[in-house]
């Protein structure tokens, strides 16, 4: 059986100190890739201490940017080519230019929409996780997650006790 | 004195715990002047339901809409409410992509602004179309009867145009205030746990959700951009597209934008007096900040002007009879006053922004933002109004003030938009603490890394430098701390 464990610490300072010590493997059975940082704003150098971690979500938005100025067409030009007999007095049927206009505005509906629920999905909002939280992390704290075995479980928790962890927490998985 | 400590807009010592504490007890228990304005702005928003309720029994004549003058005050206000939301995406979005730090403690109620003023303008089609239960008729459904939108017309590109913005600029709001939900989940008791908690949908704060937040966030901002720009453009359009005198001009997309911008400043402005105010926010709504949005607003205000001049020197030296006749009657015509109103207070008044002292003066501010705002509104009267009494045919040349159902109407737009601003503030942090809480962090960086550079340097040249204690005194701008 696994487990999980909430570090917290007072800043950031403390916090790489014990993700680098982490990367330098003095901690057994616990690698980089298995930290979850959580903190209450984003600090510019969490990507360097952490790697870099994938954000997929521009592709997301250029797919819905693509998808909303295709369908804006085929949408406007299957509604104006449905009323041929409507005399048009010489000028276009589908008028491109004016499309044009609502396809632009088509293309921002659907890349916005598509990136706040891609969003909201790939950022497990709305998911329900695990009780392993405080309260401290909107205030001024930082927490350090971490997933372990049984038996790497008190090694790694006097880990964090010797480096500074204000308040240790678990929760089994 | 260094620059970054010149240019601090905020006390880089305030706590973390601290910025929650105020922020969250501001929306508690805010001063009697904010139960007072909204006690107002309900009693003017019963005005206009009143007036709109005797217009829709009684007819389009009340409001005193006829040939030639068919929508007249009812799309002014429109287009000067559609500028005011111009004001979220700049200072929003705008000054995100370029990084100004400042904007972080007052963005949120631009954003705001941004989704309160689009709601009130979209009520002025419905309004101006008399008979408001075939409204439906102006969405591109698919009808059976026949009836489908002519595409080409500018008035169908502002549906889409303006429910696409609407929506952008509601979800660039709401994501930009999830953390902040969170610390409210965390921080609060009763019924605005349970609302926080709901509206966060659980965020917790981990790396994986701050590296997608950010990119969401900018993303956002990079769409609403252009996209705000093409909702006023579209707007203009509305008139630029016709061969109305004094309407079919090149420059109207640019003045419109130019125009949008300065009212959304002028409007920050004045929400910044009040919010700093109502809710004590004179820690984080600093002076240096107010100072920041006023240089702001006095550049957009000259690009403003020199539209203004392009437009007249255009019309003057294009030698068409009847641009030419119009701009000559906006000038000593029957709305000759207003024209003048509106020349004194969109051109002349912002110079009072160039002074400091000024500039950090709240009452002055204030009242310099309502007149600027003044300026804005009757810009926006006096495209409409003179070219539809003076048009091309002398038969249909009609002077119009509006009715009293068209004022009252027009008035209450103001309560209902001030309304909805005011329960927002309430319910939701007008400052952004999350934002707040990074701005501290990195000035404090910022500080005790030039410090550190000052040392070096002096350890080099063999001299000793005071030691400052990470806190420089007398700071500027931060009078309120």
């Amino acid at each position: 059986m696994s487990n999980r464990l909430l570090a917290m610490f007072k800043d950031f300072d403390d916090a790489f100190d014990v993700v680098d010590k982490i990367k330098a493997k003095e901690v057994a059975g616990v690698e980089v890739d298995d930290i979850n940082m959580m903190s209450p704003i984003e600090h510019p150098d969490v990507d360097e201490r952490l790697g870099k971690r994938p954000v997929n979500i521009a592709y997301f938005t250029l797919a819905g940017a693509i998808f909303g100025v295709t369908f804006g067409f085929f949408f406007l030009a299957s509604a104006q080519a449905s009323f041929l007999v409507q005399p048009q007095g010489g000028k276009a049927v589908v008028p491109l230019p004016s499309n044009f206009v609502l396809m632009y505005e088509m293309l921002i509906f659907f890349a916005v929409w598509t990136t706040v629920i891609v969003f909201i999905f790939l950022s497990g909002l709305g998911q329900k996780r695990g009780t392993l939280y405080s309260e401290k992390l909107t205030v001024d704290e930082i927490g350090i997650i971490v997933e372990i075995d049984d038996d790497k479980l008190d090694s790694v928790k006097n880990f964090f006790k010797e480096n500074k962890a204000l308040e240790i927490r678990e929760e089994k998985v | 004195m260094s620059q970054v400590i010149q240019d601090k807009v905020i006390d880089e010592n305030l706590e973390w715990s601290r910025i929650n504490a105020d922020v969250i007890a501001s929306m508690q228990a805010p001063r009697k002047a904010y139960w007072i304005t909204v006690a107002v702005c309900i009693s003017m928003f019963l005005c206009a339901v009143a007036a709109e309720i005797y217009q829709y029994k009684m007819g389009m004549g009340t409001a005193g809409l006829n040939n030639p003058h068919m929508w007249d005050m009812y799309i002014a206000t429109f287009v000067f409410w559609i500028g005011m939301s111009h004001a979220g995406t700049l200072l929003s979005a705008i000054l995100h992509i370029i990084h100004a730090q400042w904007r972080k403690p007052i963005y949120r109620f631009a954003e705001a602004m941004t989704t309160f003023s689009l709601m009130t303008a979209g009520f002025f089609p419905m309004i101006h179309l008399g008979r408001v239960w075939n409204l439906y008729w102006v969405l591109p459904y698919v009808s059976d009867r026949g009836i489908w939108p002519n595409f080409r017309s500018p008035l169908v590109w502002d549906a889409f145009a303006i429910s696409t913005y609407l929506s952008s600029s509601a979800l660039f709001l709401f994501i930009g205030m999830i953390p902040d939900m969170a610390i409210l989940r965390d921080h609060t008791t009763g019924w605005r746990k349970k609302l926080y908690g709901i509206l966060c949908m659980g965020w917790r704060g981990d790396d994986r959700q701050w590296r997608n937040f950010r990119r969401t966030y900018m993303l956002l901002a990079c769409f609403l951009i252009p996209l705000a720009i093409s909702v006023h453009s579209i707007v203009s359009s509305d008139f630029a597209m016709s061969i109305m005198p004094g309407w079919h001009v090149t420059t109207f997309p640019p003045y419109f934008v130019a125009g949008a911008l300065y009212s959304g400043c002028a409007a920050i402005m004045t929400l910044f007096v009040c919010l700093r105010y109502f809710f004590r926010m004179e820690e984080y709504m600093t002076l240096n900040i107010m100072e920041k949005t006023c240089k702001l607003t006095f550049a957009i205000a000259m690009v403003w002007t020199y539209l203004n001049l392009i437009e007249f020197s255009s019309t003057w030296y294009g030698h068409n009879v009847y641009d030419k006749e119009v701009l000559i009657a906006k000038a000593t015509g029957p709305y000759a006053f207003v024209f003048w109103t509106m020349i004194f207070c969109g051109c002349v008044v912002p110079f009072t922004l160039c002074f400091q002292k000024l500039r950090r003066h709240m009452p002055t501010m204030f009242v310099v933002s309502i007149l600027l705002n003044l300026g804005m509104y009757v810009e926006r009267w006096m495209i409409v109004a003179p070219t539809l009494t003076q048009a091309h045919n002398p038969h249909q040349w009609d002077v119009l003030w509006g009715s009293v159902v068209q004022w009252a109407i027009v008035f209450g737009s103001f309560g209902w938009f001030g309304l909805l601003f005011l329960v927002f503030v309430k319910l939701f942090p007008c400052v952004s603490m999350y934002e707040v809480k990074e701005l501290c962090f990195h000035l404090k960086h910022e500080i005790h890394e030039e410090e550190m550079a000052k040392k070096h340097a002096a350890s080099k040249a063999g001299t000793t430098v005071e030691e400052s204690g990470g806190k420089a005194p007398g700071t500027p701008g931060l009078e309120g701390a």
